[in-house]
């Protein structure tokens, strides 16, 4: 309930930046289980992380700047979370010589 | 410290008594003359009797050891095994003289210490000491005595030798514990402990399959017979709420009613543990594998120890059985029909020692006739004149299997040295042993003068006398039977040409064949001379001969209960045989009919061509019925064993294989089964984990 009031006393930039984090994100979801390249997965994670973002400065209208200071930790940790996947990639294309994660069945017991 | 603080707490009274040793040491020339009853004299004191216990343990746990530790050592048994034996005889002895010189009419109970205590019921280690236990000691440890000393020289070459000896001593540990026990769960622990050893020594050369069997079968046998026992013993302690035998014995005759089903039940079940034990019909047929055994072990359970023990129960608990008049007549209905059956069988062997197995079942049928008709005294007699005959007559066997066996083994020359058919005429190689199984054959036979002579006799009188005129018949016939078969084995084994090397052998056999050495026919010397005077402790008083009656004397505070009881109910003696004749004809006709069936065997049976063991033809007719055992066991093997084990294998192969296992296994494989199921979730893909993922967390959130 009190998200739905949150979003009725949002002005109508910032309904709209709501919306586009809420697409940005389906993108990034339906993406992230369609896709079969492990980069476009990757991409799509970022996409998703991306929503958020937009989606914590939008309610910053209404809540303050916590939102804003958020979206900076999220964007450092995506950075280091980048790093850290792009490396897991690389290091798989170079033991596989493919990046597509349907040929990738090992995460299991 | 610690040994002596445990001593004190073994034997608190009996450590003071050892000062008593010395001053009973002098009075013993003075005590052998005195007369038995000495006037006001006090009450008995045993004279340190837990060491009639003791010595034989002790030899058994130190000859045990020595079975791993001096394995090649052949003197430290051959002392330690006799030496505990003659020391528990010379204790026992000291205290049959102190017996003598006392008026004792009840058991003296040693209490030693506490076994166990529960509520109202106390069971102690306590030994009780009266006429009867004292006979059984003496002849236990000193017939088991003989039979040590000459185990030193049948299993001299025996690489167990130590072994040997533990079994030995620890037999006699049991026997003594199930004759000096005072209360049935004890004597229960004796009367186990002589099925377990006997378990041992029959199957003492395991590596034998058959003989191994042959403890199986004996100690198998021996349980049914327990299970009688200890159904008896719980029925006691039922009826009486004590298992103290002095106690449920002296309250037997107010609290039981005379042929009340209680008393029958109780003296039916003990005689069922009686009949396994001393092997009688039913159970008697693992007697005859007990051959299987060293022919020393085959003479101490057949003649001192294990099957005497039915015959004492029995004893012990007369009252029991002279409450129960149709117990007395199934014991002895099933005496008479087991002397009889064992008797005829015993006319058709050729395995020397199978006869006197088959003998002994027959005795122990005298036995059991004595005491079914009520003549208990006459039962503890032929029990004890049977023990020195019995074992003169073992090991007279074993002399002879002995000294074939050696002169085979050096000649590699194959057969089997108890086959009397590869005997034959060894009166002329081993004289004194020929002797000495000469006098043990006439006085199993009954001849006058010798100890079978008053025992048997008294047995058959008293069966006659009660009126049980077939019994009567059948003891009689049993008696020339008996002359019969001994006669046979004698002439067989001792008479007539030597066949140890086929019948062309005779130089090999003098080279050979020789007497047994001195260790072994020094005892068989000493139960000569028993077997030659033991009946004349009791000599009845209507033969025309000086009458002594200290044998009956000596029991009667034992039985004394049992008369009363059967006094009281109108069980009286005739003074006729059931087709009339006094006691000294019967015993003058019974002595004329054995000596006629010696002199008839002897004529028979030495003018037979006894054919060699290699060359006989299978026997036919009747013969081959009795050489068969009137095919008991095969009877058996259809009614009971079969069945069972057709029964048990169903057990195996259904319950345990199918269900039992099923079961198990079943479990195994649903886990199994899950298991598969679980980890078929887990595909190593992300893309199906991240669906999962999102569909879980869209649920989440659908429910907030």
């Amino acid at each position: 309930m009190n998200e739905l009031v949150g979003l009725v006393a949002l002005d109508t930039q910032g309904m709209i930046a709501v919306f586009v984090s809420a697409i940005l994100f389906a993108v990034g979801v339906l993406g992230v289980l369609l896709r079969r390249n492990a980069i476009v997965v990757f991409m799509c994670i970022e996409l998703m992380l991306t929503a958020g973002n937009i989606a914590l400065v939008a309610f910053s209208r209404l809540h303050g700047v916590e939102g804003q200071i958020l979206v900076f930790f999220v964007m450092a940790v995506a950075a280091a979370e980048a790093a850290v996947g792009l490396a897991i990639i690389i290091a798989i294309f170079r033991h596989y010589e493919v990046v597509d994660l349907d040929r990738f069945g090992i995460l299991k017991w | 410290m610690v040994i002596s603080a445990w001593l004190s707490m073994l034997l608190p009274e009996s450590l003071n008594k050892m000062v008593d040793i010395g001053s009973t040491l002098d009075r013993v020339p003075s005590l052998l003359l005195s007369a038995p009853q000495e006037a006001g004299a006090a009450s008995f004191q045993p004279t340190l009797p837990f060491l009639i216990l003791l010595f034989p343990l002790l030899g058994a746990l130190v000859n045990g050891l020595g079975a791993f530790l001096w394995r090649e050592n052949k003197v430290i048994p051959s002392l330690l095994g006799p030496g505990a034996l003659i020391a528990a005889f010379v204790v026992s002895v000291f205290n049959f003289i102190g017996m003598r010189t006392v008026d004792l009419h009840g058991p003296e109970i040693v209490s030693l210490w506490t076994w166990i205590e529960s509520g109202d019921l106390r069971i102690g280690i306590d030994l009780q000491f009266d006429q009867l236990s004292m006979l059984m000691c003496l002849i236990v440890t000193g017939v088991g005595s003989l039979i040590h000393i000459y185990s030193v020289g049948y299993m001299r070459s025996d690489p167990a030798y130590s072994r040997y000896f533990s079994y030995l001593n620890l037999f006699v540990f049991f026997m003594l514990v199930l004759v000096l026990g005072s209360s049935f769960p004890l004597m229960f622990v004796g009367w186990e402990g002589v099925g377990l050893c006997s378990y041992l020594l029959i199957g003492f050369w395991y590596e034998n399959r058959d003989y191994s069997n042959a403890g199986k079968k004996a100690f198998i046998i021996n349980r049914i017979g327990d299970v009688g026992f200890l159904v008896a013993m719980f029925l006691l302690f039922v009826a009486f709420g004590t298992l103290d035998m002095v106690s449920i014995l002296d309250a037997a005759p107010q609290q039981l009613t005379h042929g009340g089903g209680l008393v029958t039940g109780v003296t039916l079940l003990l005689f069922l543990g009686c009949t396994g034990k001393s092997a009688q019909i039913p159970l008697y047929t693992w007697l005859p594998d007990a051959m299987a055994g060293p022919t020393p072990v085959s003479a101490l359970i057949h003649a001192a120890t294990m099957v005497t023990a039915g015959v004492y129960l029995i004893a012990r608990t007369s009252v029991l059985f002279a409450l129960s008049p149709i117990t007395q007549i199934v014991v002895a209905t099933v005496g008479g029909a087991t002397a009889l059956l064992a008797a005829t069988i015993a006319i058709q062997q050729y395995d020397i020692k199978k006869v006197l197995a088959y003998s002994t079942i027959s005795q122990l049928g005298y036995m059991f006739l004595a005491v079914g008709v009520g003549a208990f005294t006459a039962g503890v007699f032929h029990l004890m004149t049977h023990a020195f005959f019995k074992a003169l007559l073992f090991l007279g066997a074993g002399a002879v299997i002995h000294t074939v066996h050696e002169a085979w083994s050096g000649n590699d020359h194959h057969g089997d040295p108890n086959d009397m058919r590869n005997h034959g005429g060894l009166k002329a190689f081993m004289p004194k042993t020929w002797a000495f199984m000469w006098i043990g054959t006439l006085a199993i036979a009954g001849v006058f003068p010798l100890a079978g002579f008053f025992s048997k006799d008294e047995i058959i009188w008293s069966v006659g006398a009660s009126g049980y005129s077939v019994l009567w018949v059948v003891a009689l016939l049993t008696a020339i039977l008996t002359a019969v078969y001994m006669t046979r084995l004698m002439v067989m084994a001792f008479h007539g040409q030597n066949r140890t090397f086929g019948h062309a052998g005779t130089e090999k056999a003098k080279r050979h064949l020789h007497e047994a050495p001195i260790v072994m026919w020094l005892p068989l010397a000493v139960l000569a001379a028993l077997s030659l005077m033991g009946g004349w402790v009791n000599v009845p008083e209507a033969l025309p001969l000086p009458h002594i009656a200290w044998f009956h004397h000596w029991l009667e505070p034992v039985f004394a209960p049992a008369r009363t009881v059967a006094a009281e109910y109108g069980v009286h003696l005739a003074h006729t045989a059931p087709i009339g004749g006094g006691e000294a004809l019967w015993a003058g006709l019974s002595t004329l009919l054995a000596v006629t069936a010696v002199a008839v065997t002897l004529r028979i049976q030495a003018s037979k061509n006894v054919p060699l063991e290699s060359e006989a033809t299978a026997l036919t007719g009747f013969a081959r019925v009795l050489h068969d055992k009137w095919y008991v066991d095969e009877f058996y093997d259809r009614l009971i064993v079969s069945p069972s084990r057709a029964l048990w294998r169903g057990c195996w192969k259904i319950v345990d294989s199918r269900l039992i296992d099923g079961a198990v296994n079943g479990l195994g494989h649903l886990m199994r089964l899950l298991g598969w199921v679980g980890g078929q979730l887990q595909s190593g893909r992300v893309t199906t984990y991240l669906l999962v993922f999102m569909v879980g967390a869209l649920l989440v959130l659908s429910v907030l």
